[in-house]
């Protein structure tokens, strides 16, 4: 059993006005697993990954827990060193490539700065290796693309040349949040599809957020499933699929459509089931306030 | 840079003939003592109050005309264009500078930065503009330097609010997250990252500012707290035309479409690089 290399524990994170929006979530992701973290929307999914790169909004305070990469501390370190330590081992692809690429800015020094930066390359060389990257996601035309804008390219080519970057500086994780919830259809399984061949291609550990649990099943090794910023089922993705223990997990696959089972599918949670989620969420709360209140 | 994004641009006229006005003025402004036909000061009472070319009891060599000393008011004209675009063009980058700096700093720190200069923003905004500037003038003792203080001193809270507001926005997106994700210092995520797509809000700004800075001179300038008497200036020209409109209505007049002109040419200029790369960016 090796060391986890991203090992998230007991995170709680609440707005500083008092909701309490992450209770007391634990995720491991050990070096080169490809880590699920499932949920519907508001789940606290993204707000997860934010924590983990040190990017939450200041209107959100970290409670308790503790974030470690490579075994650091990340709490410990003071601001300008974890910044650094961060962007050498871990890189994010976001959500939305519309706003993820600088629109004044080449794509060229949008791959090459963090090479640039975090491995000291020289500009030559970054741009030598932001061409090969770009080749890796399979771009045509790589020297034409680094000289674009934008703007000017498709929501797809945008999303590879996130892809790119992400993997640029050789991290050792890479935490996706949802990459192809804002692409067309058609292009979402090209990604996917690239997503995983570059993982599998550089070793490196994924943080995968999703609320689409095919992908899950295609991707993933192990899942966390997140309800109310509560962790519910943590279990490897085979045994998820088999046996899913939580009611809410099961109330999740009822609700992804499925090809081979058309008039099952798409069922809602029942008013029981999220009348006991409630109650568990309330319960966790209890729980954990009066801990808190007595340690 | 403007060839990856002219695929896209429509122009129309306004840039082009607002552009061409100002180049106009600077070009008189450069070559004043060349292209002006008479010494803009040189006095000659037996030819005060000459009517413009095209009217009767005028005079060869005075194409619109003498004011009451008998200066050629072209001549005058063009000497003016120095003072009005010294005005415009310092007045105008020293208000967006102090202000624009000013707008990063709140817009991308937030908090108590944030704060302190919002309300001081807010503060500056009710004292009347006009009256101010008249007050700072002559505090400072009239020049067109302390024109120029006086108005950057006045204006910048005009880019302050709208750099605040655009630099907040960008603030938010993920390409300025992922830069401080990177370990990116601040004010390096703050140039490389917000100032360039916040650089079009600012360069119509500036242009409208530098309109507003040519008003404000001839407004001190009317009021005689501007330049000295012996440079001529649009707003004093046209204090000397209030009093013989009846009987010099070019000394009035000419200053006035040349200001309008001017002012007009600063603003669709302005208008027109909005149009010019906004589908692009926005």
């Amino acid at each position: 059993m090796t060391a986890p290399y991203l090992d998230i524990e007991g995170l709680s994170v609440a707005l500083r006005e008092g909701a309490r929006l992450l209770r007391r979530v634990s995720i491991k992701v050990n070096p080169g697993e490809v880590h699920a973290l499932v949920g519907e929307s508001g789940a606290g999914k993204s707000m997860i990954a934010r924590a983990v790169f040190g990017i939450l909004p200041n209107s959100i305070e970290i409670l308790e827990g503790r974030v470690a990469l490579a075994g650091e501390d990340l709490n410990a370190m003071s601001q300008g060193p974890r910044r650094s330590f961060i962007g050498k081992r871990a890189a994010f692809i976001p959500q939305d490539p519309l706003t993820a690429l600088n629109p004044s800015r080449r794509i060229e020094p949008q791959i090459t700065d963090r090479l640039i930066h975090i491995l000291g390359m020289k500009t030559n060389e970054a741009r030598a290796r932001a061409l090969a990257l770009l080749g890796e996601v399979k771009i045509a035309e790589p020297e034409r693309v680094l000289r674009l804008y934008p703007h000017e390219l498709s929501g797809g080519m945008r999303q590879r040349v996130l892809i790119a970057a992400a993997f640029a500086a050789e991290p050792r994780l890479i935490v996706a949040d949802e990459p192809t919830t804002a692409l067309d259809v058609t292009v979402q399984k090209q990604i996917l599809a690239l997503i995983a061949d570059m993982q599998a291609r550089h070793g490196t550990a994924l943080l995968f957020i999703t609320h689409n649990l095919g992908v899950v099943a295609k991707l993933c090794q192990t899942a966390s499933v997140l309800y109310a910023g509560k962790v519910v089922e943590q279990a490897s993705v085979r045994q998820l699929f088999e046996k899913p223990q939580h009611a809410y997990t099961r109330a999740l696959m009822a609700a992804t459509p499925r090809y081979d089972r058309p008039d099952e599918s798409l069922k809602p949670a029942s008013p029981e089931l999220l009348a006991a989620l409630a109650r568990e969420v309330a319960d966790t709360d209890a729980a954990w306030l009066k801990e808190r209140h007595h340690g | 840079m403007a060839d990856a994004r002219a695929i896209t641009v429509r122009t129309g006229p306004r840039l082009w003939l607002s552009g061409g006005w100002l180049t106009l003025i600077a070009l008189a402004a450069i070559f004043a003592p060349l292209i002006s036909p008479h010494d803009p000061l040189a006095q000659d009472l037996m030819l005060g109050k000459l009517p413009p070319a095209w009217i009767a009891g005028h005079e060869p060599g005075y194409l619109l005309g003498t004011d009451s000393l008998g200066r050629d008011v072209l001549s005058r004209l063009i000497s003016a264009t120095r003072p009005a675009l010294i005005v415009a063009m310092g007045a105008g980058l020293a208000a967006c500078i102090l202000g624009s700096a000013l707008g990063l700093l709140a817009g991308f720190f937030g908090g108590w930065a944030d704060r302190i200069i919002s309300r001081i923003v807010d503060i500056w905004m009710a004292f009347p503009p006009v009256l101010l500037s008249i007050l700072l003038v002559a505090f400072f003792n009239p020049s067109l330097q302390s024109v120029i203080i006086a108005i950057a001193i006045i204006d910048w809270t005009r880019f302050c609010r709208v750099v605040r507001a655009e630099t907040m926005q960008q603030r938010r997106m993920d390409y300025v997250e992922s830069a401080r994700a990177m370990g990116r210092t601040s004010l390096a995520t703050l140039f490389r990252e917000v100032l360039p797509n916040v650089l079009p809000a600012i360069i119509v700004l500036l242009s409208l500012e530098m309109g507003i800075a040519v008003i404000v001179e001839a407004i001190l300038s009317y009021v005689n707290l501007s330049v000295s008497t012996d440079q001529a200036t649009w707003g004093s020209m046209i204090a000397e035309g209030r009093g013989i409109i009846y009987q010099a209505w070019w000394v009035l007049v000419f200053p006035m479409i040349a200001l309008f002109l001017t002012v007009l040419a600063f603003s669709q200029f302005g208008e027109g690089l909005k149009e010019r790369f906004d589908p692009v960016l926005r």
